[in-house]
């Protein structure tokens, strides 16, 4: 293979002569002989891509440059939960743009991942704090979906009849409404959109969602309404804005049961719509219905505190079909920023930027009643709602758009204008002047803090961000050793692979990740009118057309945030589109028994019901039982959901018939894409016979996993379904016939898009096809090398696999009591990120190099493996004990390697320098092995007093 | 392993007691690992032969527990909400999860032989 362009010769890992070495221990002599012996002949694209040929990074970066020319950063005070914000520069350099942080994984791995751990842990306290909640996770996908997941959380934790109700406050944004209606409408809630205080508690309503402050701006008082829902037994929920509640009565004291919001505006940039973090807190009554990931504390083997992931077995993970959510995906790198924007600022700081900007949104209320305005209200935070004449709106608008000034249209005789931190008093003057029609206006700036708030009856009174960890670091340098601590206690890509099956934990590269903090991405508001973006608009076409191409699809929507949203998203259009030809009672899902417990989960949040097909021997779906299934459900047969290749990491020969039979009667075929990877360039889901599928492109396309989140999960849908996809009702998608809203923002994340973008330009047709051949050529390579030491638990063809291997570690639990556990964890001790841990089949290892490792890096993995399975033989020849052995009790720290006792049956040197390499270069676990029940009995998601630790 | 005789077992491994107690079996408490949480119905729940009435939380797993057997719940073990590991050390004992006043016939159940069989050929 030779590589057409300089980029993706640096994005593929192996050289050409490894690749010739590679394809030797395989037996092949060609790279594409090796392919065709993967990869099903029935299915295979024989032509390349219909993409341009690979850019270099200068000139994919001057194109950026040229559409980023093409939007114009207004001045944005349009509000609706996403206000402009200063990024500490700090934060920005050592966070947003440091591999260190936004390489790494979900922190499945604890013991290599303290620092974010305990990052993800400040964030929950921040929010706890902040809304008066005493439980709260670490991050969901946006403001929109978060109230629809309190929505799903109110209908498992209320007893409720067969058609719910459920109340939705007029006065919330109107994004917010419709992610709600969206998904209550697939779950056959009645959804009831109308002014609290026409609220009628009592009957079937399980609950309400209310917005404080309101979309309007408005503050008001709920604790009335709360009395009378919870002496109905409904659950109220807040959607609120986490600088409001440094000033405001938080919705936990006037009695919220759930209040959830975006964290964008601490620290995080606008990015016409995300990624961003939003939150989710609750009462303690209901900790273990919260959906996401919590950070709980627990304690390590030597005691020690540390933390980890709780309740992790809850919800989609293995209550698939029963799950209330299928969120996966959390917004970790976001959260980890608006945490640390609290540590940065600490409570007084927070305090003085929300007076600040309460300050100068009275100041503008005060200047627009001067001019005989009438504002609309008397207690706000930051935004100031005007009533006028429908004309005279026309013209502020007007006027503010030659100011380059965006400002919100409420209704045809009202405005509103939301202030933020970066508002100055010569931006007030500039807002008042559209008012002013001429008049002179002059502003004297008393916005004056101590006046704020003293007599309203939602002053705040109650403490926050009290922890020690908020009071630490005022100094830059303080901040700065703080953040670069925690980022040494992990494992990113920029210490060692990280072989997560079904992950795809491939190459970030820099050049993908430059726009990502211009301006031009980064600081525009979601709802800015399209003639102001035109730049993003021409990328999202263009992304769109690349995509089709790859996919063989009609269509594509940006808007879901994850690939679990995509499958929503789907679901939903495959629902809509039975639906518009009479097909409403098609409601059957068949989903194979080696699916992800997200597919189950998003089948049943679509309105569907799952029928479960086997698998043969192989891993395989059972063809017969699929066409069985198939028959007996023809008259209702709604869609099949399938992973492709399968989850056990094979390309299944039979999956074309898998699709016919499915259309045969009458069913839809869903495509679960996140194992794309092993398919651009060289299939294409559309040509197999699927009529949806998302692509996570934060795995096959290069958005980073931040640490467990952003995603991004897009779908593709053939001619068809075009018209069912998600629309948005701030800014018209177009798609006529649209199954709902499932995301805050029209497009989802648009300030990662130009990572994807960018990657599919600069590797070109060849490119990206020349990454898939690598990426399954290097998972055969690892699992040739294995074999005879580790049983390769499912093969295609050839005893070939796609992209991802699965090792069959639980024949050494019987022969010895060694578990997949520790291999995993002992792999740390090598310096490796472990691979992913019982999944798909419990108690095995799955091993996804991607094309990005190059060979030296798969050799010393393998060589580990290999090290290690001497070490299992060890136990099982009985020169090691069965207990207290080097597996057992690993990770090793060095605190406990250099500790004075030693009385272990093995070396301190074989506890932590197994491989000589070691000693050059080491990534050391911070913690002991942890202990995973104590923390889940003992529920803690708050900052622990800093004594545990002494 | 341990299957007393004097029970009566469902197929979802749950034991009834002539008392009208009700746990989980060795056998489940094999498969369901470390646990962390149980959550139960209140006393006075109506409970059905079959169906879930509450909920039991591993470090691996969430799974329903399912009623061996209808009718009302008298009394539950709250002892299990600060000691839900109880469950896996004593099953047959501390562990128990609620008792109930069955209100039907329990022919469906199987006696300890037939429980034996049963996930012997598993």
């Amino acid at each position: 293979m030779t590589h057409s362009n300089e980029f993706a010769a640096r994005h593929i890992g192996p050289r050409a002569a490894d690749i010739a070495s590679m394809l030797g221990t395989l037996g092949y002599r060609s790279l594409d002989d090796f392919v065709d012996a993967v990869v099903p002949e029935q299915i295979r694209l024989r032509r390349a891509l219909a993409l341009p040929g690979g850019r270099t990074e200068a000139d994919v970066l001057a194109t950026m440059r040229e559409l980023a020319d093409k939007n114009h950063v207004f001045r944005s005070y349009i509000g609706m939960g996403y206000n402009n914000c200063f990024v500490p520069t700090v934060i920005q350099r050592n966070i947003l743009e440091n591999p260190g942080w936004y390489t790494a994984y979900t922190p499945y791995q604890a013991e290599i991942a303290q620092g974010r751990l305990e990052a993800l842990l400040n964030f929950q306290t921040m929010v706890s704090d902040l809304t008066g909640l005493p439980i709260a996770n670490a991050s969901l996908l946006d403001e929109g979906t978060a109230a629809a997941e309190a929505m799903a959380m109110t209908l498992a934790v209320v007893k409720h009849g067969e058609r719910p109700v459920y109340l939705i406050d007029d006065n919330c944004h109107p994004q917010t409404i419709a992610c709600v209606k969206t998904r209550a409408d697939a779950r056959g809630v009645a959804v009831k959109v109308q002014s609290p205080a026409s609220f009628a508690f009592g009957g079937d309503v399980a609950g309400c969602l209310l917005q404080y402050p309101a979309t309007d701006g408005a503050v008001h008082d709920y604790r009335d309404l709360c009395d009378k829902a919870h002496a109905a037994g409904a659950i109220v929920t807040a959607a609120t804005d986490l600088l409001a509640l440094a000033l405001l009565v938080p919705p936990g004291e006037w009695g919220a049961d759930i209040a959830v919001g975006n964290s964008q505006r601490f620290g995080v940039p606008l990015g016409y719509g995300g990624p961003h973090a939003a939150f989710f807190a609750t009462k303690d009554a209901y900790k273990r219905h919260i959906p996401g990931r919590i950070i709980g504390v627990s304690k390590d083997a030597d005691g020690k505190p540390a933390l980890r992931m709780a309740l992790q077995t809850r919800e989609q993970h293995i209550r698939r079909d029963k799950a209330t959510s299928n969120v996966c995906t959390a917004q970790v790198l976001l959260a980890v920023i608006a945490s640390m924007y609290a540590v940065y600022h600490g409570p007084d700081g927070i305090r003085q930027i929300a007076l600040r900007v309460h300050g100068r949104a009275n100041l503008l209320a005060k200047a627009l009643r001067s001019l005989g305005h009438r504002v609309d209200h008397d207690n706000f935070f930051d935004t100031v709602s005007v009533t006028l004449d429908a004309s005279k709106c026309d013209a502020v608008i007007a006027a503010a758009t030659t100011k380059q000034i965006n400002l919100r249209r409420l209704a045809n005789d009202r405005i509103t204008v939301a202030l933020d931190e970066t508002v100055s008093v010569v931006d007030v003057t500039d807002v008042v002047s559209c008012f002013a029609f001429g008049t002179t206006v002059k502003i004297i700036d008393d916005s004056d803090v101590a006046t704020s708030s003293g007599t309203n009856p939602l002053h705040r009174t109650s403490a926050y961000l009290t922890h020690p960890v908020f009071h630490r670091h005022r100094s830059e340098t303080e901040m700065l050793r703080y953040m670069r601590g925690l980022e040494a206690k992990d494992l990113s890509l920029t210490a060692a692979m990280i072989p997560l099956g079904s992950c795809t934990m491939k190459l970030n590269a820099t050049t993908e990740m430059i726009p990502v903090s211009w301006p031009e991405f980064g600081a525009i508001h979601p709802f800015a009118p399209t003639d102001q973006t035109a730049g993003y608009q021409e990328m999202f076409r263009r992304l769109e057309a690349d995509l089709c191409e790859i996919t063989g699809f009609a269509a594509v929507s940006l808007q879901p945030n994850a690939g679990s949203q995509g499958e929503f998203a789907g679901l939903l259009a495959i629902r809509a589109y039975h639906q518009s030809r009479g097909d409403a009672h098609r409601d059957v899902c068949l989903i194979p028994i080696s699916a992800h417990g997200t597919n189950p989960a998003s089948a049943v949040m679509a309105g569907m019901r799952v029928v479960v097909i086997a698998s043969d021997d192989k891993g395989n779906i059972n063809v017969a039982d699929l066409h069985a299934k198939a028959v007996e459900h023809k008259a209702d047969l709604a869609a099949l959901m399938v992973t492709y290749p399968s989850t056990h990491g094979v390309f299944e020969g039979s999956i074309k018939e898998i699709c016919a039979i499915v259309h045969q009667y009458g069913g839809q075929v869903y495509m679960d894409g996140a194992n794309m990877n092993a398919q651009v360039g060289l299939c294409r889901p559309g040509d197999i016979g699927a009529d949806v599928c998302h692509l996570n492109l934060h795995k096959t396309f290069c958005i980073p996993h931040g640490g467990g989140g952003p995603g991004m999960g897009p779908i593709g849908v053939g001619a068809h379904l075009a018209l069912f996809l998600p629309n948005h009702p701030v800014i018209d998608l177009g798609h006529a016939k649209s199954s709902g809203t499932i995301s805050a923002g029209p497009w989802g994340s648009p300030s990662i898009l130009p990572i994807s973008w960018i990657y599919i330009q600069l590797m070109g047709a060849e490119g990206l096809t020349d990454a898939t051949k690598i990426a399954i050529l290097s998972a055969n390579y690892i699992a040739k090398r294995l074999a005879g030491q580790y049983e390769l638990l499912y093969a295609g063809a050839h005893g070939l696999i796609a992209h991802e291997c699965i090792l069959d570690t639980r024949v050494f639990k019987t022969s010895c009591g060694i578990e997949v556990e520790d291999i995993a964890k002992r792999l740390i001790d090598f310096g490796f990120h472990p691979p992913t841990v019982s999944f798909p089949v419990p108690g095995t290892l799955m091993v996804e190099p991607t094309e990005s490792e190059p060979k030296a890096e798969l050799d010393r993995f393998v060589n580990a493996l290999l090290a290690i399975r001497e070490e299992i033989r060890a136990v099982e020849n009985g020169s090691a004990p069965r207990e207290g052995n080097v597996l057992k009790r690993a990770p090793h720290t060095l605190e406990q390697v250099v500790a004075n006792d030693w009385d272990r049956p093995y070396t301190r040197e074989q506890a932590a320098f197994p491989d000589p390499v070691l000693r050059e270069r080491k990534a050391w676990p911070t913690v002991a092995r942890i202990d995973n029940s104590f923390g889940d009995r003992n529920l803690v998601c708050t900052c622990p007093p800093l004594s545990d630790y002494l | 392993m341990n299957i007393p005789e004097e029970l009566k077992y469902s197929d979802e491994h749950e034991w009834l007691a002539a008392d009208g107690k009700v746990g989980i079996t060795a056998f489940a408490v094999e498969q369901i690992g470390d646990i962390v949480f149980v959550e139960l119905p209140a006393v006075g729940t109506k409970v059905a032969a079959g169906k879930a009435f509450g909920v039991i939380e591993s470090v691996k797993a969430v799974s329903e527990l399912f009623a061996p057997a209808s009718g009302t719940v008298v009394m539950v073990n709250d002892a299990l909400k600060d000691s839900p590991e109880t469950v896996a050390s004593d099953c047959y004992g501390a562990g128990w999860l609620v008792r109930i006043e069955p209100s039907g016939s329990n022919a469906a159940l199987k006696d300890a032989a037939g429980y034996r069989a049963m996930i012997a050929s598993r």
